[in-house]
This record gives C-alpha cells, structure tokens and sequence, in this order.
C-alpha cells in the first residue's frame, strides 16, 4: 500500500469525493460508459495501432488539401513515371500526376464509400434481422430467403452485377457494396434477436403492455446493437476491399478521380518498369483494411463483457 | 362499463368473481402427437389470495402464462370459459391483450435475475410502465419510479433508480420487479413462484410486502409455488396440481385435511422438526393421477 498515493489522484475527481459515486444522468452514465470502454480498447497495443491509422486516416482526409503537395488532377507529361524522390515521394504516374498527393486525396474517396455503406447496411441488417428473429414465423421465413439470396452469390460477382446494371460511378458502387453486405448483419441480429425473444425480461416488457415496436426498439436493439456494431468494424474491411475490386475493373470510381483500386488499375501496364504505380495504392489498402479489422477484434474483446477476464 | 359493479367494491363474495376459468387445456404439438400439459383447469378468483402449488412441471406456471396469453406461439389454449372481468380473455385480439397487460392484469417473474432488462436502469424500466399509466413529464416520471421504489420498501430510491439489474441484490431485484408491476396498478396479480431464487429472511419481507399490497390496493393473487408451509400461512385457498391437472382445492387452513392421497403425499414427504422420522417419506405415484 502506497501512502503517496493520495496525492497523485486523477485530476477529474474532486479529492474528497469517493471514485465510484454513481453517475447523475443518462449522459453522464454513457459518457462513463464510453470512457470505460475507449480504455479498455487501447490496452491491446494492436487495437491501438489500428485506432492510430484510422485516426491518421480520418486526419489526412479531412486535411487532404494542405497536406497533399500537389493537385492530384493536374497533369505533366515531362514528369511522367518519374520514381519516388525528395519532389514527389511516391513517385508520378504516366501523366505526370504526384501519386503521392493522389493517394493522399483517395482517402476521402475511400471513407466516402465506407461510411456510407456502413450507415446504409447497419440500420438496414438491424432492422431486418431484428425483425425477423422477433416475430419469427412467416416473416422470418421471407426475410431469411431473401437474405439467402444474397449470400448465395460471391459478394464481388454480385457487386458488379449492380453496378453493371446501374452503370459505373461511385455512388452506385456504394449502392452495390451496400446490397450485398446486409444478409450477414441480418443474420447475426437475427441470431441475437432469437435468443433473447423468449427471455424473461422481453415476456416482462410485453406483460407491461409494451408494443411490438416498443419491444423491439428499446428493448431488444440495445442489446443486439454490439455485435452488430463489431461486425460491421470488420465489414469496413471489406467494404474497402469491394471498392478497390470495382474500382480496378473500372465499375467504382472513374478516372480521373484519385481512387486506390483505380489507381492500382491504371498502373497495372507499367508495373514492371514503375513498381510505385501499384505498391502505394496497394499498401494504403492492405493497412487500411488491417487497421478496420484489428479495430473490429479489439471492440469484440472490449464489448463483450465474457472476454474481459 | 360495469354496470354491474358499483364504483367501490367492498365485499367479494357478492360480487362476481373477477377472473373464472373453465376447463382450460394448453398442449404442444410435436411429431409424436399433442403432448397436454395443463388439463380441464377450472378454478374461480376473486379479491383474494389464492395459492396454485405443485411439483416441476405441472403445469402451474403454463396457467399463469395461458392467462396472459404470454405462451410461446407453438402453444395451443383452449378453455369453455377464460373471463376476467367480463371479458373473454380466449378471444381477446392481441391489441385487446396488449391493453389489458399490464393495466389489468400483471405478473411477478421468478428470478428478478432473468426479468428484468440487463442493459436498461431499472429506473427508466419501472418508468416505462409508469409512462404508459400516465402521460407524465420526465420529472414527474422520475418521481413517481422513486415513490414507487419507496413502496416497495427501497431505502435510497434515487440511488436505486440509477442501478443496473446486475447491481442489484436478489431481493432488492425482485422488489423492483413488485413495483415495476404496480405500476399501472393491476387489479389482478400473477405472482409466479416471487419468492423461490430468495432466502428465507428476504423472503419474509417480499411477502409481508404482497400481503400489504393485496389488503391495501384489494388485488387479487394468484401465487403460484411449489412451497406448502408458506402456502398455508400466506393464502387463503390452495389449488393443487398434478400432471396438468388439478387434483384437490380447498382453503388453505384446511390443507392438513386433504383428501387426495396426491396432497396428502406432498405433505408427508414435508420434514418437519417438532416429529423425528427415520426415513423421510418419497411420494408414491398412481399412475391413475396422469393418465388421460
């Protein structure tokens, strides 16, 4: 036992108060709640090296124009395919564009399609996941068919036969990724939404008169909501990985946006000669993707309250 | 409404009963044919305590849950007659149900443990069924779960509110459960084994607390458990049930003269301390008890 230890106390708390003092509000329960579970996520040295490059991420992304040297669009075919130097650290592509500045500027094109994908196929799975495990029966019949529909094609196969019939263009690439990764976050709410439907706290809320939508919306979400949000971290890998497929047959993004696969795509016929072409392009989306799937393990461990031994 | 009620209702026995249940069946169906697990039940409640005792799985918490129509979907009910207060409860359509839940009718889970939300303070759950009696401001909400709390006999109810079930002790979770259901003050109590994941001197309180409720509130209960001794002390009639079946009822101070060798063979594999015996008596079955 440590006598100093009282002088060293954490800086938040008032001294005189004791450190456990349950919380006053919702908010500051969830705040608690959050801070708790941040901590618990950074121990891991590689959920924190995952955190670490999706925070670098986001940071080059929202500063992309001033971090980026030069215009990702402009180009100069004197400069073209020049390697990597003190002027253009990735090098330049066979326009003369800085791969570099063009990679730093994909970063916004790659958390444009993560993001949105994740905000369309999480509410979206959830919904009919919960729904179905819910109510069971006929309607749990329908959507798990038509769930398995989906699953039973190659997700990329049938990625590109959405765009194919949509067009090409981002958005729609969006679209596709997003029609694809619902089944298996259906799946798991269902999975969840199963196991619970029968407890005794949901037969509680119903014998209180509480309405199916109510049931469902406070009572069997909530505790649906963390595998479904761990699995949708790790979804973002491949999320990532989709896009830069569609974007390497040319359905994604189209030039001359600076999009990885794209860009991986277009330097695949100088690869020999300019190997820059494809290893940067390329390393940004093995790290990335490692980066969203070390995050997706560490959140399982921090919110699934059995692993924390 | 009731016409045929007066506004206050003094005294039960010229009234009607509040709830009558007639030959009540549930069974399930499976591949190797209907398998019946509750049996011609027929019982009458009114603003009493009545006591359903039996052993696992005879079908005493299927009775509760039939009359909530709280049964898992597979489950198929039938009865000549399931009324609560003048209505059919058999063919009550589910938003009919839905409104009689909790407002009318209401139910006492076993294990606090199980029954209540893990992930929601048990303030806002209580709070949910005070929100539903009521339109009521969030302040008003929160005081209204506190005064509740403090019914129920919670010591620091702004404290508790805040808790998580997982903080909770047994007893303290199975009396947020009481107060959770007396919320929208039901005038008819399905206390399914309360007191059973308790120990003896909780178990005391939880039920002086009931007692004090039925007399004050003039609930009627159905306190189903498999506890004999407290049945005697606690209720005033006793049904007993076999196999699905209701074999004996009669009051409970008369539950040392039953008849059926059944009862009788419950209350001799009781141990007791005032007699020594050598061997604790095992019930001897007749399989005459559940055959069909």
């Amino acid at each position: 036992m440590n006598n100093t230890a009282g002088a060293v106390q954490p800086p938040h708390q008032p001294p005189n108060q004791p450190p456990d003092l349950p919380p006053n509000s919702a908010a500051q329960a969830w705040l608690q709640e959050a801070s708790a579970t941040a901590h618990k996520l950074l121990r891991n040295p590689l959920t924190a090296a995952g955190v670490a490059v999706i925070a670098l991420l986001l940071l080059v992304a929202a500063l992309a124009h001033w971090i980026a040297p030069h215009d990702p669009l402009r180009q100069d075919l004197a400069q073209a395919l020049l390697p990597p130097s003190a002027g253009h650290w990735f090098g330049t592509d066979e326009f003369g564009r800085d791969v570099f500045s063009r990679m730093v500027h994909g970063t916004r094109i790659t958390l444009f399609i993560v993001v949105l994908v994740t905000v369309v196929v999480g509410p979206l799975g959830m919904t009919v996941g919960v729904v179905s495990g819910y109510f069971g029966g006929k309607v749990d019949a329908v959507c798990m068919r038509v769930a398995d529909v989906f699953l039973s094609f190659p997700s990329l196969v049938l990625a590109l036969a959405f765009v194919a019939a949509l067009g090409p263009g981002l958005e729609h690439a969006v679209l596709a990724i997003a029609l694809t990764a619902w089944p298996p976050i259906a799946r798991l709410a269902r999975a969840e939404a199963l196991t619970l439907r029968q407890a005794d706290f949901i037969v509680a809320a119903q014998l209180q008169g509480a309405t199916h939508l109510r049931v469902l919306w406070r009572h069997l979400a909530p505790l649906c909501l963390p595998s479904v949000l761990v699995r949708l971290t790790m979804n973002m890998a491949s999320v990532v990985l989709t896009a830069a497929g569609l974007g390497f047959l040319g359905l994604g993004a189209q030039p001359p946006l600076p999009e990885w696969g794209a860009m991986i795509s277009e330097g695949r016929r100088y690869m020999l000669d300019s190997w820059w072409l494809v290893a940067a392009p390329g390393a940004a989306i093995l790290v990335v993707s490692m980066a969203f799937n070390l995050l997706g393990d560490g959140l399982n461990d921090a919110l699934d309250p059995r692993q924390s031994a | 409404m009731n016409a045929a009620t007066p506004a206050a209702t003094p005294v039960a026995a010229t009234t009607p009963a509040l709830l009558q249940v007639e030959g009540l069946q549930v069974a399930y169906q499976t591949p190797t044919g209907p398998v019946r697990v509750v049996r011609d039940v027929s019982f009458t409640l009114g603003r009493e305590k009545l006591a359903v005792v039996g052993e696992s799985g005879s079908g005493k918490t299927t009775v509760g849950r039939a009359l909530l129509r709280l049964l898992p979907r597979q489950a198929q009910v039938s009865a000549q007659r399931l009324q609560f207060d003048g209505r059919d409860l058999l063919h009550a359509s589910e938003s009919d149900m839905t409104a009689l839940r909790g407002r009318r009718l209401s139910m006492i889970m076993q294990d606090p443990k199980y029954s209540l939300n893990p992930v929601m303070n048990v303030g806002r759950q209580i709070g949910e069924a005070v929100q539903r009696a009521e339109a009521l401001t969030r302040a008003q909400c929160d005081e209204q779960v506190q005064a509740l709390l403090a019914r129920v006999r919670i010591h620091e109810p702004k404290r508790v509110a805040a808790l998580y079930p997982h903080e909770l002790s047994g007893g303290m979770g199975q009396r947020v459960m009481i107060a959770m259901m007396l919320a929208q003050r039901p005038q008819l109590l399905i206390a399914d084994e309360p007191t059973s994941a308790l120990d003896v001197s909780v178990r005391q309180e939880v039920l002086a607390l009931l007692d004090e409720l039925v007399a004050e509130q003039g609930l009627a209960l159905l306190f189903i458990s498999h506890d004999l001794n407290l049945v005697r002390r606690f209720c005033d009639r006793v049904l007993v049930m076999n196999s699905g079946r209701v074999v004996e009822s009669l009051a409970a101070a008369d539950l040392a003269h039953a008849t059926h060798p059944y009862t009788q063979g419950l209350l001799q594999a009781l141990p007791s301390l005032r007699q020594r015996r050598a061997v604790l008596p095992v019930l001897q079955r007749v399989p005459a008890w559940s055959a069909d």
